[in-house]
This record gives C-alpha cells, sequence and structure tokens, in this order.
C-alpha cells in the first residue's frame, strides 16, 4: 500500500471537521421552505462546543456501558470514514473493504441499540426495537447494493468501486437505479423523514432521538458528532455514484467534494420539507420497495454483462 | 479431563506439521480430523473445568460423571476413525451419551419430551448414514475409508443419492433446516455445560461428516454446491427469526447454532461450486470461511451457553422476560457474554468477523466471475448472510439488553451473585480468544490452506488468493487502531469530565417520576415488530393485555413437516399394530413369506 501523508491529512481532516458543517445546510434548507431565517450555519458546532462544556447526568439504572457506547460509536465511524474514498484515494484500501465498512457501521449500531437498552426506559427500549428491525432491513438492500456494485466495476474495494478509469459511468441506468436505492439508505440509516423525524418531540414516535433521551453533557456531544459523521459518510458515498473522485488526489477535489456534499444535503433538506414522516408500521414495506429497486439494478447489470 | 490434554497433544503436533499419524487400528488423523479434534478437546476441557463449579450442589452427579467423558470420547473417536463400521458405532455411542446427559434431568416432563425427541431425530439420522456406509461398502468391499476414497469416480445417480443421504444424515446432526427440530428442544433440556458441549463441538461433527463424506464422493456436480448453498440460506435466515422470537435463553441460543451452521454450509456450498467450475479462489475462500467459523463458532457459543449457565445457575430461571440488570451483578459473565454476542453477530474486531468476511468476499467474487443460477446463488448467500447479521444484531441486543441490562424484572434474582471462580475461568478464556482470533487471524490461516489441499489435491494457490490474504493484515492494523482510538476517546473523556459535576438521576420517562421495573421494555414487545412483519411465515401467537405482551412462535418445519409426518405414521403403525393378534400361526406366516420373499429376490438380483 503506497503512503502519502498530505492526502492522508487532509482526509483525516475533513473526516473529523467538517460533517457537522452539513447539518447546518440541511437546517438552512428546511428554514428557506417554510420561509424561516433559521439558525446559523455553524450552529451544530455551538451545539457541540456548548455540550462539550457541561456536565454530565447519568440514570442510576446505568451500568459503565452507557458510558463506553459513545466512544465506541464515534471510533467506529471515524475508522469507517478512513476505509471511503472522499478527495482521492481512501486511507486505507483493501479487497473486501466494503465488508468491514457495512461491519463497523453495524457494530455503532451494537453499541447504540445496548446503551439505550442500559437505562430501561421503555420509551428508549421502544426506539432501540424499531432501530434493530429497521437496521437489518436496511442492511439487507445496502449489501444488495454493494453486491451489484462490485459485479458492476469488477472490484472489491471501495476505493476502486467509487473510482472508476476510463468511462465516466453517469448515464447508465444501473447507477442510477443505485443512487435511489442508496439515498433511501442513507435516509433510512441516518433517521432522516420519511422514516424518522430529528425534530420531533414526540417520544412515541422517534427512533433515533428516543435512543439516547438519556445522554447528556458531552456524551451526547460525542452521539450528535458521530451523527453528523455518518450522514457525511453516507452523502460522500452516495453522491460518489453520480460523481466519482479523480483516480490521483488534487487539491481541487477538496472543492468538488464539498460542492456534491453541500449539494446533497440540499436535496435532503427539500426532501425533508416536501415530506411528511411515514407511519412506523409502513417503515419495513419502504424498505422492502427499496430493496426491490435493487434487485432491479442487479437485473440490469447481469443482462447488461450477459450481452 | 486429563484425557482431554493428552488428546491435545498429538492433534497439535498434525496441525504443526508433523504429517499424518497411522497405526494398525483403523483410526487415523490427518489435517482434517486435528482440527476437529482440537476444538473437540479444547472446548470439553474447558466445560469440564466450568462443570466443576456449577454441579456443586446440583443432583445427577452420577449420570454427569459418566457420560460427560463418554460423550468426548466418542466425539474424538467419530473424528479419528477410518473405517465406516468403527465411525458408525462411535456415531452411536456419541448419540446415547448425549441423549443421557440431555435427559439428566429427567424428573421434568419436558426434559424427557426433549429427550424423545433428540433421540428419534439422531436415529432417524443414523438411518441415513448406516444406508450411506453400507452402499459405500457393498461397492468398495471393504468398510475402511481409504477403500472408499479409491472407489472414485461412481456414477452420477449413485453419488447423488449418496450425497443426499450425507446431506440429511449429517445435516440432522448439524442441524440444517428443515432438520433442525432437535436443537431447541435438546439444548435447553441438557444442563449448560452439556449445551456449550453439544452446541460448540457436537453438531461440528455433522460438518466434518460433510467434509470427510465428500472425500468418498469424488469431484461434485455444480448442483450440491447449489443445494447446500440453498439450505445454508434457509438454515441462517430462518435460525436467526426463530431465534429473535424465543423467550427462553438457552433455546434462543440453539435456534442460533441453526442459524450459524447455514453460515458454515453457505461457506461448503460456494467451496464446491469452486471446485466443480475449476476455480481455486471460491473453493478456498468457501472452505478456510466455513472451517474457521467452525472453530469460532465453537468458541462463542460455547461461551454463550456457560454464560447463559452461570445466569440460570444464579438465578433458576431461563426465562428471558424476567431478568434483568445483571451486568452489576455479575460483571465477569456479563461482559464475556457481550464479547460473545458482538463477535457471534460478526462485528469487528471479533472472530466471527474474520469468518464471515472470507465466504463474504468469496461469495462477492463469485458473483462477479459466475453467471446464470450460481451467480444468482451467490447474491442470494451474501443478502441472506446480511439480512441474517442484521437479525443477530437485533436478537443479541435484546438478549443481552433485557438479561444483562436496565433493572430486575422479577424481584427473586435481586440477590444474584457472580458464579464461582471455576466457572469464570473457562468464559475469560473463550473471550480472549475471541478477540486474539480476531486480531490476529493470520495464526490460523495456514492450517486452513493446507486442509483445503488435503480435500482436494489437485488445488493451486494463485496470486490472488494472497492478495486476499493481505488483505487479512490491513484488517489487523485497523482493528488495533479502533481499539486504540476507543481507548485513548475513553481517556479523554475521563479527563473532560474530572472537573464537571456529575450527577445521578432516575432515568428520563417523559417525565413520569415513578419509573417500576414492570414499565421496561420487554423481549418480547422487543422482538413484535419483526414477528408481525414476517407473521405470514412465523404465525405467532400473541397474546396482549393492557399491562401484558408476549408472543410465541411454534417452528416451521415443526409445524407443517414433521408433525403431519409423524401423524402419518402413527396412523400406520396403528394400523400394523391391529393386524398383531399374537397368535404364533400369524408369525410363522410372517416369517415364510419373509423367506420366500427374499429367495425371489436371490434369484431375481443375484445377489
Amino acid at each position: 500500500m503506497e503512503f502519502s501523508a498530505l492526502p492522508f491529512i487532509i482526509h483525516i481532516f475533513i473526516l473529523a471537521i467538517t460533517p457537522p458543517f452539513f447539518l447546518g445546510i440541511i437546517a438552512k434548507t428546511k428554514a428557506f421552505f417554510a420561509g424561516r431565517k433559521g439558525p446559523p450555519l455553524l450552529q451544530v458546532y455551538y451545539d457541540l462546543i456548548k455540550l462539550f462544556r457541561k456536565g454530565a447526568v447519568y440514570s442510576k439504572t446505568a451500568s459503565p456501558l452507557l458510558k463506553v457506547a459513545p466512544v465506541i460509536i464515534v471510533a467506529t465511524t471515524f475508522v469507517a470514514g478512513l476505509l471511503l474514498p472522499i478527495t482521492g484515494k481512501a486511507p486505507f484500501h483493501f479487497e473486501g473493504d466494503l465488508i468491514l465498512f457495512a461491519y463497523l457501521l453495524a457494530l455503532a449500531r451494537f453499541a447504540i441499540i445496548l446503551a439505550a437498552l442500559d437505562v430501561g426506559s421503555s420509551f428508549e427500549g421502544m426506539g432501540a426495537s424499531r432501530e434493530a428491525t429497521f437496521g437489518a432491513f436496511s442492511e439487507l438492500a445496502f449489501f444488495l447494493g454493494l453486491v451489484v456494485l462490485a459485479v458492476t466495476t469488477n472490484a472489491l474495494s471501495l476505493n476502486a468501486i467509487f473510482q472508476w478509469e476510463s468511462v465516466h459511468p453517469t448515464l447508465k441506468p444501473v447507477f442510477l437505479l443505485l443512487f435511489f436505492s442508496f439515498f433511501l439508505i442513507l435516509l433510512t440509516e441516518n433517521s432522516r423523514i420519511p422514516i424518522d423525524d430529528p425534530n420531533t418531540h414526540l417520544e412515541l414516535t422517534m427512533i433515533h432521538e428516543v435512543m439516547v433521551l438519556d445522554y447528556s453533557g458531552p456524551d451526547l456531544g460525542l452521539i450528535l458528532y458521530s451523527a453528523s459523521m455518518k450522514l457525511f459518510l453516507f452523502m460522500a458515498l452516495t453522491t460518489s455514484l453520480l460523481w466519482p473522485q479523480p483516480m490521483e488526489w488534487e487539491w481541487i477535489s477538496i472543492g468538488t467534494l464539498f460542492l456534491k456534499i453541500a449539494g446533497m444535503a440540499v436535496a435532503i433538506g427539500i426532501v425533508e420539507s416536501a415530506n411528511a414522516r411515514l407511519r412506523l408500521i409502513k417503515i419495513p414495506q419502504f424498505l422492502i420497495a427499496n430493496f426491490v429497486v435493487t434487485v432491479f439494478a442487479l437485473l440490469v447489470t447481469v443482462f447488461n454483462k450477459g450481452t | 479431563m486429563v484425557g482431554s490434554v493428552t488428546g491435545l497433544i498429538p492433534a497439535v503436533f498434525v496441525l504443526a506439521g508433523k504429517g499424518p499419524l497411522s497405526s494398525s487400528l483403523p483410526i487415523g488423523l490427518d489435517l482434517l480430523s486435528a482440527f476437529f479434534l482440537i476444538a473437540i478437546l479444547f472446548v470439553s476441557l474447558l466445560t469440564a473445568l466450568y462443570s466443576w463449579g456449577y454441579l456443586k450442589g446440583e443432583p445427577h452427579m452420577t449420570v454427569y460423571c459418566t457420560f460427560f467423558p463418554l460423550l468426548v470420547g466418542a466425539m474424538e473417536a467419530v473424528v479419528v476413525a477410518r473405517d465406516g463400521f468403527l465411525f458408525l458405532i462411535c456415531w452411536e455411542v456419541m448419540s446415547l451419551a448425549s441423549f443421557f446427559l440431555v435427559t439428566a434431568e429427567h424428573e421434568t416432563p419436558k426434559v424427557r419430551h426433549a429427550g424423545w425427541i433428540y433421540l428419534i431425530a439422531t436415529h432417524l439420522a443414523t438411518a441415513f448414514l448406516m444406508a450411506f456406509f453400507v452402499i459405500l461398502f457393498k461397492k468398495a468391499g471393504s468398510f475402511a475409508f481409504d477403500d472408499f476414497v479409491r472407489l472414485s469416480p461412481l456414477s452420477a445417480s449413485l453419488s447423488g443419492i449418496l450425497f443426499l443421504a450425507a446431506l440429511i444424515g449429517f445435516g440432522t446432526k448439524a442441524g440444517i433446516f428443515p432438520f433442525h427440530v432437535w436443537l431447541p428442544h435438546a439444548h435447553p433440556a441438557a444442563p449448560s455445560p452439556i449445551s456449550a458441549l453439544m452446541s460448540g463441538v457436537m453438531i461440528k461433527t455433522g460438518i466434518y461428516g460433510i467434509l470427510r463424506a465428500f472425500t468418498f464422493l469424488g469431484p461434485p456436480p455444480l448442483w450440491w454446491g447449489e443445494t447446500l448453498i440453498v439450505a445454508g440460506i434457509f438454515s441462517a435466515v430462518l435460525g436467526v427469526l426463530y431465534a429473535l422470537m424465543q423467550h427462553d435463553l438457552k433455546r434462543l441460543l440453539a435456534y442460533h447454532s441453526v442459524e450459524n451452521i447455514g453460515i458454515i454450509v453457505i461457506g461448503i456450498g460456494l467451496g464446491f461450486i469452486g471446485r466443480t467450475l475449476h476455480n481455486p479462489i471460491l473453493q478456498l475462500l468457501g472452505f478456510t470461511g466455513a472451517l474457521f467459523h467452525v472453530w469460532n463458532h465453537a468458541i462463542f457459543k460455547g461461551l454463550l451457553f456457560l454464560g447463559a449457565g452461570s445466569v440460570v445457575h444464579a438465578t433458576h430461571t431461563r426465562a428471558i422476560d424476567r431478568l434483568g440488570g445483571l451486568l452489576k451483578k455479575m460483571p465477569v459473565t456479563g461482559t464475556t457474554f457481550l464479547i460473545a454476542s458482538a463477535a457471534i453477530c460478526g462485528l469487528p474486531p471479533l472472530n466471527g468477523f474474520i469468518s464471515e468476511w472470507l465466504i463474504y468476499v468469496g461469495l462477492f467474487r463469485a458473483s462477479q466471475s459466475l453467471s446464470q443460477l450460481p451467480l444468482f446463488l451467490s447474491v442470494a448467500g451474501v443478502v441472506g448472510i446480511a439480512f441474517a447479521g442484521g437479525l443477530a444484531i437485533a436478537c443479541f441486543t435484546k438478549v443481552f439488553g433485557v438479561v444483562f441490562l436496565g433493572e430486575p424484572r422479577d424481584p427473586t434474582i435481586d440477590g444474584v451473585k457472580e458464579s464461582s471462580l471455576s466457572m469464570r475461568v473457562p468464559m475469560g478464556i473463550l473471550a480472549l480468544l475471541c478477540i486474539g482470533l480476531g486480531l490476529y487471524p493470520q495464526f490460523v490461516l495456514p492450517v486452513l490452506i493446507s486442509i483445503c489441499q488435503q480435500l482436494d489435491p489437485s488445488l493451486l494457490l494463485t496470486s490472488a488468493l494472497n492478495e486476499t490474504f493481505s488483505s487479512l493484515s490491513t484488517i489487523s492494523i485497523i482493528f488495533v487502531m479502533l481499539l486504540i482510538l476507543i481507548a485513548s476517546l475513553l481517556i479523554f473523556c475521563r479527563f473532560q469530565l474530572k472537573s464537571k459535576i456529575i450527577r445521578k438521576a432516575l432515568t428520563w420517562d417523559c417525565g413520569y417520576a415513578l419509573p417500576s421495573s414492570r414499565m421496561q421494555y420487554t423481549a418480547a414487545s422487543f422482538g413484535e415488530p419483526i414477528g408481525t412483519f414476517f407473521r405470514v411465515l412465523l404465525k405467532p401467537i400473541t397474546s396482549s393485555r393492557a399491562d401484558h405482551f408476549e408472543e410465541h412462535v411454534v417452528d416451521l418445519s415443526e409445524r407443517s413437516f414433521f408433525a403431519p409426518l409423524f401423524q402419518r405414521a402413527n396412523r400406520f403403525l396403528t394400523f400394523v399394530r391391529r393386524q398383531q393378534r399374537n397368535r404364533i400361526q400369524d408369525y410363522l406366516m410372517y416369517i415364510f413369506m419373509t423367506l420366500v420373499i427374499l429367495l425371489l429376490w436371490e434369484v431375481w438380483f443375484g445377489i
């Protein structure tokens, strides 16, 4: 594995610093559609700083697991970020790293579900149960999407999948279908409308927010931070389907990265403004519909290959 | 116990490359045997140590002490036997010894029922195996395995029949869907160390049998691998779905054995497809993944059953919905159980991830290089394992969350204490192995590769293979990095919070100030969304009142395959019994008729 310091440092820097910014863009877009002024673009940073300055309140029921879980979530999300090419080659890439990427995110989910069950609240149990169910369904579509990508590009590493060598694939139907499917997975995995409403205030209807009810102070900060990072990763992954990275690292690729992810954030903002949250009972159907779209993509790939 | 230690030494020698041992007895030890032997002996050793603490104050010591060594001995003999006859005898001794261990607590009718189901299942399996070996004996003229190997190539139809006989016979022992019905009955009934032994290693003798049997049958046609992959996908997904719906801790773990056997069988099926299509990479990835998963499953499932045993020993209940908050009372049991849960879900950085990764990469490669049916099967395999993995996460967060986290749901378990040292040490060792094999799998890989070469001597190692295996070292680096990152963040958070005010408060329940432990989410509620989604398949029986919710499922294969089958059999046998009037003339006539038929057969076929 060749190793060059500058892209590596910039990769880590982008991964660690920028994700909360894009949450700001989503909030601005939604405010624009609602006719409000909206919070400042850097609001999430202010929130994070405020949270890190605070003390913490822990439930009497909780075990040490509650304190360890946010750290595990941040660390796994960050390491998953090291496998994904965002400005050039990913810092770590090898055959089959896409499986590790998916499983690192699964580990984060495992940790957050356990943390939710740790405090013994029925509301958080409800959230945990929903997260576990919907997580299994979205994993189904996610892995099928990965297989289709692997078959189409004949590669087994995220790095190679998202960096096409000669042809620009944008207008192939497979990628349009996959883009659609990954976009829906993005919405599911990151608890956005229409799956889950990040701004809801009714515990009974929440998924992600209800699981972290008992977190406060720096721990809540870590969870918020990791959620923004996860959203960033999914946005980078999804946009790369239509706008792949250049093969070699260049300064300009940082600019294009910001441009495309900001575009994605605006798109999410528009979707969130234009839709209402689905009823919880409809969500598995939504996810299975998404799975079917991915199956179509698979069929298209296979028939293309055959001819 | 001493026997286990002495047995380990030659097994390690063979794996270390000293070459196969052989002797005048019809036994032998090659790499494949040694590989399974090590798993058997290692887990037996630790369970023996564990039983020391577990059995204190338990009745049934005599049964236990008699049949435990017998079971271990029989399992050893099964994997070293080099003769069909000896193999069958050892197989039967193993089954019977485990039957007596399952029924050790025979006072309860449920245990007797479970023992009965186990006995029938295992004998049906043996019937198929007997057919398998007798047909081979007919062809080869001896029972020796070496003669069996020399037989190939057999005719296509004969080897097909033999394949199915072996698959049903060994598959029943291994617990492949739909022959898994005995597992969820027998495992909860048996004392916990025995469940650990049976689920950890005894069902692996079925996998050993499948692999060994296929060395006799010559080059496999494509449909063998395809059948195996389909059976594996069904076992994996349905096993975990049923597990999710269980409320009995050990029954749940038993269904997870079905899931993991499914994953192993997918790996073996992939290996066979690779072998048929002369694709060494698929063959290697499939077989190494499957074999590695055999070890890993022995480790973490053994650990899970021992952990469940500690819980049952301390609380005297297996009902998940009555437990809660045990992590604070039993920290060692809880932590090791958590590690094993993460490992069985295939989560990094533990051993389960590595073996599943190998199978995944194999299936991904298969979907890239194959076409038509094998292509779709390998995609289905990826999706199946992924879905099973997602559901396994749901299932184990449910188990761990409800049993070890939160508050006790039943006041009787308030005074629970951590189990004794001899029970904690084996669990600790197994948990360390989960981490160790996850961080440094390269230790086992060369052995796995040479086993694959033994299974198929014509196998070539290609450079693409090295690439895949060198990925494993990158994975190790990433895992170490992940652990360091977690540790440093933890220390950082500790410092961060040092100067801050930290308070303890009640759990937030939307402003309600008096939460009671009965208000917590239960395992049944946790699994309800999935149960509802799959209601067509699972047919859950729910009972809910304003303050109470329960959900139960009956096994699909038990409900719609075995129950009708045995009902028919029962009807037929009742009919036969009615014809029996205990008159000597009738019996003489039966004997005469049998002789005539045999004579005609002799004349006709000239046997």
